[in-house]
């Protein structure tokens, strides 16, 4: 699945999520006259290029299966509109002065699908099964640094850290699983309920059709409000282009469009007078990245030279059609932990030229490639086959690095190969290569210097005393102002040092069907108001699902 | 005959353990097990996650434990559990795709029979008649073009252009409600792309086949004689050398079947037929072992199969082909 191939992102509400910029043909949205007035009734449909694995996101990993996930079940806390936590089936909650503990309180009258009501006691069991050995989940750490556990009564519940944790509140986003449906399974993933899943959210399950669609009816009884549409039916579509002719056909309500799509094959008069597109930032960047101990790039002035000669612009407008952001750091616009003013390094070959100068990269033989002490500056950068987008900026970068008097050489791997052959072993020079960017700024895998082993992510090799500490601070502390502080400043030793060549943001360019009404664009992106959505009652189009 | 039939079945099973230990050997050969590609670059992955994960799996035996123990579970036609997290049987999986890939092959099949036949011997009789260019390069033009182009070509002209045809899927979402000679139209519907593409594309070995033989055949001193006696042609053609000139491809038809499944895996992924093709194709990804070397053993049983039946379909149609 090629979405897992940058961080997977743990909470199903991330999924789609993104960074309200700008609405495009907004025509659709006029205000709700009487005949586009909220209804009942319809079906949503929507395409996954993966079929879902399972139903209970603590034992699934791909976004198919999470995003499917979240139509069923809830967590305690989730981020809203504006990427800041709220309560979900917890009405609130209160962090300790110290930071030590959280006490959440439940929301009452919740019940499970099954018409069960829904207390701390399935918190409790969804913790212990999250801490199980026997399940084989690959977000037990978060919750391993509980060292106490409580259910006072029926709506509250408390847990107890060593230290304050930040990244702790988000992961109470887990779903909530239901005890009395999963006590009897010591593995919850070969449980009934992996494949048909009770929840507690606004959808109810319906139908699994492996490899073809999975089907989802409306829960009348949700307790944030009866969600307008009456069904959701995700097809499983293998191949993108495929996906695109249902689309423009009439067979898919919503796709997340490509930036040749959004820009060249959209801007029909049929298309446009069918969809509405919309675009805004996502979450994740694309990056270069160096193998920080390679006697080519240990000096910082080289990696400084390299963003210079970089022309994140030309790249934008080549790999992306102008449809993106250069990145300055590794966290998003318009969020919080996002510093907007650090050292930024404008396109300047000239600049970058003065700087391989000075540190002893010159050109004495005019072959037109650097060299210092007998060694010619080249060398190869490596990034995952079937990523046009990562291949073109590899293009363009290779142009704008041989104006510099640096040759570079462009190798393509297979995606198992690339990570288990190459970046686990360390075998590499450079790479190019994204990040998706969570929520919570916590990005301590990726800088600690002690995520420097096999398999652990900081495999660039980057190690700075301050960002260390910094970066257990950011983790240590619930306070925004202080967190912020943190990661401002990381961000600027990031600008100095220059470990990786932050490239840029890619936009998400979702197109959906104009029938659907209620789409409010926020800085989250889309989705997270999808029970809103509605479809008028005179422009129905699957009439044979009554609401 | 029957005792034949036994005999070549038994024959087949050292050749299906020498098939399974190949694909085992290749598909572990590959970078990256089913742990690496459910938790590379996902920061939440810890190192203990990884090797509890591979416990599960039974991955942290050595790789000749690990064939024993599956080989030891084929014996008795348990092909395991999926290494997806829905943890289902594998042969439960493979079962609910099989009678799809087999029916749309058959399909295909059925049509390529249908028109190549009678192309192949109209364009032998009728040697380098308009007709037979004309065919000639229809066939190659199916041959030649790749399958994915052509479907995504119809799906544009039929699908969005013309709005006639569905574009991908089996039935349509509102299928369950619609009447029952409903549903048929529906399927119909759904079938014309896929099954006209998987049979165009593959016309034109047979057709050319069929012609090649058939003008071999119609060579032969005793098409020369039947003609000589006076026989009108159709007589000929359809008693005489039909018979004869069929024979071989009734092995080629046996051949044909791994042909057609692994055709499957391109067409079943742009039509988006939940298959045994795509299923194939995801468990590969996925590094989902139990599920490859299911596929792999029930597409090697049935390439024999095919191979059995067109040995068998050849001794029926060739009396003087020996049996016992």
């Amino acid at each position: 699945m090629k979405v897992s191939r940058i961080i997977a992102v743990a909470l199903a509400v991330a999924v789609l999520a993104g960074c309200a910029k700008k609405k495009e043909e907004a025509a659709g949205e006029a205000a709700p006259s009487s005949s586009a007035a909220p209804a009942y009734g319809d079906a949503f449909v929507e395409g996954s290029i993966g079929d879902v694995s399972g139903f209970l996101t603590a034992v699934t990993g791909d976004s198919a299966s999470h995003t499917a996930a979240g139509y069923v079940f809830n967590g305690l806390v989730r981020y809203d509109k504006n990427l800041k936590l709220e309560g979900e089936l917890a009405e609130s909650w209160e962090v300790s002065p110290d930071g030590r503990k959280i006490t959440f309180h439940l929301r009452k009258g919740v019940t499970w699908h099954d018409g069960k009501p829904f207390t701390s006691e399935d918190v409790m069991f969804t913790y212990r099964k999250m801490i199980d050995p026997k399940t084989p989940t690959a977000y037990a750490e978060d919750f391993k640094q509980v060292t106490r556990a409580s259910a006072p009564d029926s709506w509250t519940f408390i847990v107890e850290y060593e230290k304050p944790f930040a990244p702790a509140l988000a992961s109470w986003g887990m779903h909530v699983l239901p005890k009395h449906l999963l006590e009897k399974y010591p593995d919850i993933s070969r449980s009934p309920l992996n494949k048909h899943p009770v929840g507690t959210g606004p959808f109810r399950f319906l139908e699994w059709k492996t490899g073809e669609k999975t089907v989802f009816e409306v829960n009348p009884d949700y307790f944030e409000g009866r969600p307008y549409l009456s069904r959701v039916i995700t097809r499983v579509i293998p191949d993108p282009a495929t996906m695109f002719l249902e689309l423009k056909s009439g067979g898919l309500d919503m796709m997340g469009l490509t930036p040749l799509q959004f820009t060249r094959q959209t801007e029909t008069e049929k298309f446009r007078k069918s969809f509405n597109k919309y675009r805004y930032l996502s979450f994740g960047y694309t990056y270069l990245g160096f193998r920080l101990d390679h006697p080519l790039f240990r000096d910082k002035r080289v990696r400084q030279a390299f963003a210079h000669a970089t022309h994140k612009q030309e790249i934008i407008e080549g790999v992306l059609f102008g449809l993106g952001k250069e990145a300055t750091g590794p966290y998003k616009p318009g969020t919080w932990a996002y510093n907007p003013d650090v050292k930024k390094y404008p396109y300047d070959p000239e600049r970058a030229k003065s700087l391989l100068a000075e540190a002893g990269w010159k050109d004495a033989d005019g072959d037109g490639i650097r060299e210092k002490e007998g060694r010619k500056f080249a060398f190869t950068v490596l990034t995952n086959a079937g990523n046009e987008s990562r291949a073109k900026t590899a293009a363009i970068l290779q142009q704008n690095l041989a104006a510099v008097g640096i040759r570079m050489e462009i190798r393509t791997l297979e995606w198992s190969a690339f990570i288990n052959e190459f970046v686990d072993k360390r075998k590499f020079d450079a790479v190019i290569l994204g990040w998706s960017i969570s929520q919570d700024p916590d990005q301590y895998d990726i800088w600690s210097s002690k995520k420097t082993g096999p398999k652990e992510f900081n495999f660039v090799g980057f190690a700075d005393a301050e960002v260390d500490r910094l970066l257990e601070e950011g983790r240590r502390t619930f306070d925004i102002e202080k967190r912020k502080k943190a990661y401002f400043r990381i961000q600027e030793i990031l600008a100095e040092e220059q470990p990786y060549v932050f490239l840029y943001y890619p936009d998400s360019l979702p197109a959906v069907q104009k029938r659907i009404r209620g789409i409010e664009p926020a800085p989250a992106g889309i989705s997270y108001n999808f029970i809103k959505w509605y479809v008028p009652k005179g422009e129905r189009k699957y009439t044979s699902f009554q609401p | 005959m029957l005792r034949y039939i036994v005999r070549r079945l038994l024959q087949t099973i050292p050749l299906l353990i020498g098939i399974s230990l190949i694909s085992f050997l290749v598909i572990h050969a590959a970078p990256g097990g089913p742990v690496e590609m459910s938790t590379d670059l996902n920061p939440k992955a810890t190192a203990e996650y990884r090797q509890r994960l591979a416990e599960y799996y039974g991955l942290d035996k050595p790789l000749h434990v690990q064939y024993v123990q599956w080989l030891g579970r084929m014996a008795t036609l348990d092909f395991g559990q999926s290494f997806s997290r829905d943890g289902r049987q594998v042969s439960e999986k493979i079962a609910e795709r099989i009678p799809v890939t087999l029916g749309i092959n058959v399909l295909s099949l059925g049509l390529i029979i249908l028109v190549a036949v009678p192309v192949g011997i109209y364009s032998a009789v009728r040697k380098d008649s308009w007709f037979d260019r004309i065919s000639t390069v229809t066939v190659f033009t199916g041959y030649a073009v790749p399958a994915f182009w052509l479907a995504l070509l119809l799906m544009i002209l039929f699908g969005v252009r013309l709005g006639w045809l569905p574009i991908s899927g089996l039935v349509s979402l509102e299928h369950e409600s619609l009447p029952f000679a409903g549903k048929v139209w529906d399927r119909a519907r759904h079938l014309v792309l896929p099954v006209f593409v998987s049979a165009f594309t593959g016309l034109a070995g047979f057709s050319r086949y069929m012609r090649s033989n058939m003008l071999e055949v119609i060579r032969q001193d005793y098409i020369a004689s039947a003609k000589a006696k006076g026989l009108p042609e159709r007589k000929v053609v359809f008693r005489h050398a039909l018979r004869n000139a069929l024979l071989p491809v009734i092995t080629i038809l046996g051949l044909s079947v791994p042909g057609l499944l692994g055709g499957s895996v391109i067409f079943e992924s742009i039509f988006a037929i939940p298959g045994l093709g795509q299923l194939f194709y995801q468990g590969v990804m996925a590094r989902d072992y139990p599920l490859v070397m299911g596929s792999l053993v029930i597409g090697a049983f049935l390439t024999l199969l095919g191979n059995l039946l067109a040995d068998v379909g050849y001794a029926l149609a060739d009396p003087r082909i020996k049996t016992g």
